[in-house]
């Protein structure tokens, strides 16, 4: 893009762009860097210094954070959705995916056009309807209950993204299967999942940071401590201890984690599952 | 479906016309059980819960027992003449006119820098978007801290009192500051995200088309306003379309932030359907409220699908 000719307009201009994104930087890490600070420093001196560096660093709000009893509950349960949510999305999303993207039948258009309501209806603005069905299934208070609405609200965004994989997927390969001998289960089990395995990584990526994250469902669905998820445990806690701050983020930064690590590893699946659900959906 | 084309003779036993009958049997078998649990999941939790509440919302109907008191539309009427559900419908147009006029060029801005090869890319890309991972408790929880209008405390106060001219302010407390508190809460959060939409719909540019216009001697304004983009307008109607989706889903940030309050300031319709839904307990009234929140994404998605459809037929 930038031809040597110019380089000598473009070096004020590179500054300038170093300049926007530096603020900009500043502008997102600075919160975070905040409730770091804040961790490592005793209630005392969150209250009378809060935004000095931590030294020296106080490791005694996040050992009272680890070893209160309810932090390893909402853990355990928010582990337990996101993975069963995960596996359930990704095994009940592919095998639609792959019926829409490789079999003619009458009326497959408007199934699809079914099959991508969720798209239209975002859960949040469904919660009061899931809620009473919920009860009425008597799933109130069971974990059993969050993982199906979760399921369910991120089964349409995953069947498009399947759908637009599989069917970049040649129709020679599919051929080629069945005069091997394979019928449609064979060809889908042995040829097209281990060919997808990138989409169905970024299906399941976009999947567990949806359930991780999500207050409202079981903010609505449960209200047993024990079954706190740690979004819905975080904002109870925050009530709580809402005055002892640096206690707080100690809580804050030690439920971010697992997300953040999992951005660290998962960033191109996640990116390319968001993409791809935004611009193909 | 084009299997006549290599056959081959050893195989010929089992290719599909020496037996049609049992490979249609089979292909209609595989199309009803594979569609069968996502059928079974989207019906029971999303299209059969959606016409109980459209029926639930023509009673009075505090939910216990059966819904017997029924009172036609008044659920409805009674909705559209609340001056706290109109104020809620203004604010999320005005956080959707916040968004369009601030974060998304912003988000374009970012995006035009990060997207090209500028050394350390990938490291600003990363940081931009990692607010979008941390879940909206952490986030409203992290600002309600910055927020605190005790400048010994809050630093955002701490940073306005070393500044003269400037007064500490109750940035939550204060019905005039509270929407725009809560925007740059939501900028700070989604930026990244909509940067990113923006990043690939760059990509997708083909460098020629650029290259052609360096070579036509235009300048890099010119290339931004009149080549990239119109060339992004997929994307930014893609964008602008999620923001609106997304107004309407704003929930979690507000309610752990204001509740809503001061006086209503920053009420959305998410809020106040969780208010009379869950906090006290109006199932009739709430899910007349669901339904007219349904109502408008469906219109928007309807909107938003004639307009993509539009555009990828002209391209």
């Amino acid at each position: 893009m930038k031809h040597n000719s110019k380089n000598k307009k473009n070096k004020s201009p590179m500054i300038f762009k170093y300049i926007i994104l530096t603020i900009a930087a500043i502008f997102i890490l600075f919160p975070i860097v905040m409730i770091i600070f804040g961790t490592l420093k005793t209630r005392g001196e969150f209250m009378t210094v809060p935004y000095t560096l931590p030294i020296p660093p106080n490791w005694g709000n996040i050992k009272r954070v680890l070893t209160m009893p309810i932090f390893w509950y909402m853990m355990r349960n928010s582990i337990l959705v996101m993975i069963v949510t995960t596996v359930g999305v990704v095994v009940v999303a592919s095998l639609s995916a792959f019926v829409f993207s490789r079999i003619e039948f009458r009326m497959k258009n408007m199934l699809f056009n079914f099959f991508t309501l969720g798209l239209m209806f975002p859960v949040t603005v469904a919660i009061l309807p899931i809620y009473l069905i919920i009860r009425q299934l008597n799933l109130i208070n069971s974990l059993t209950g969050v993982i199906l609405v979760q399921t369910a609200f991120q089964l349409s965004i995953s069947i498009v993204i399947l759908r637009n994989f599989f069917m970049s997927v040649p129709f020679e390969l599919q051929d080629a299967a069945s005069i091997d001998g394979c019928n449609n289960l064979g060809f889908f089990w042995c040829v097209l999942l281990p060919l997808a395995r990138p989409s169905l990584a970024t299906v399941a990526a976009l999947t567990i940071v949806t359930s991780w994250n999500d207050l409202l469902v079981p903010l609505v669905l449960i209200d047993q401590e024990k079954l706190w998820t740690l979004p819905l445990g975080t904002m109870q806690f925050q009530g709580q201890y809402g005055m002892d701050l640096s206690l707080v983020s100690a809580f804050l930064l030690l439920s971010a984690i697992p997300a953040i690590i999992f951005y660290i590893f998962a960033e191109r699946q996640l990116v390319s599952g968001l993409t791809a659900g935004a611009l193909k959906g | 479906m084009n299997t006549k084309g290599s056959k081959e003779d050893k195989n010929i036993k089992l290719l599909p016309q020496t037996n049609t009958f049992t490979w249609q049997l089979q292909n209609n078998m595989t199309i009803i059980l594979f569609l069968l649990p996502a059928f079974i999941l989207l019906f029971i939790f999303l299209v059969y819960p959606i016409f109980r509440s459209a029926y639930y919302s023509l009673f009075n109907w505090k939910g216990f027992g059966p819904a017997v008191d029924y009172i036609g539309i008044e659920n409805y009427t009674r909705l559209l003449t609340d001056k706290i559900f109109l104020k809620a419908v203004k604010n999320g147009i005005l956080i959707v006119i916040f968004s369009l006029v601030i974060q998304l060029p912003i988000a374009m801005g970012l995006a035009l820098i990060v997207g090209r090869d500028i050394p350390g890319k990938a490291f600003f890309r990363a940081i931009f978007f990692m607010p979008y991972i941390l879940s909206e408790v952490i986030t409203a929880i992290m600002w309600l801290i910055l927020y605190n209008p005790n400048p010994r405390r809050g630093f955002l106060n701490a940073i306005i009192n070393i500044i003269p001219v400037l007064e500490p302010q109750a940035w939550l407390a204060d019905t005039r500051l509270v929407l725009p508190a809560i925007f740059v809460v939501l900028t700070w959060k989604y930026v990244g995200f909509h940067m990113l939409l923006y990043i690939t719909g760059l990509q997708n540019i083909p460098r020629d088309i650029e290259e052609a216009a360096l070579i036509d001697g235009v300048n890099s304004r010119q290339m931004v306003t009149h080549i990239t983009l119109p060339l992004l307008a997929g994307t930014i109607k893609t964008s602008i379309y999620l923001s609106i989706i997304g107004s309407l889903q704003v929930y979690a940030l507000v309610w752990i932030m204001t509740r809503g309050g001061p006086v209503n300031a920053s009420e959305v319709m998410s809020t106040y359907m969780y208010r009379y839904s869950f906090v006290r307990f109006e199932l009739g009234y709430g899910s007349a409220v669901a339904i007219i929140m349904l109502l408008i994404s469906l219109t928007f998605s309807i909107i938003y699908l004639r307009l993509t459809r539009n555009t990828e037929n002209v391209s």
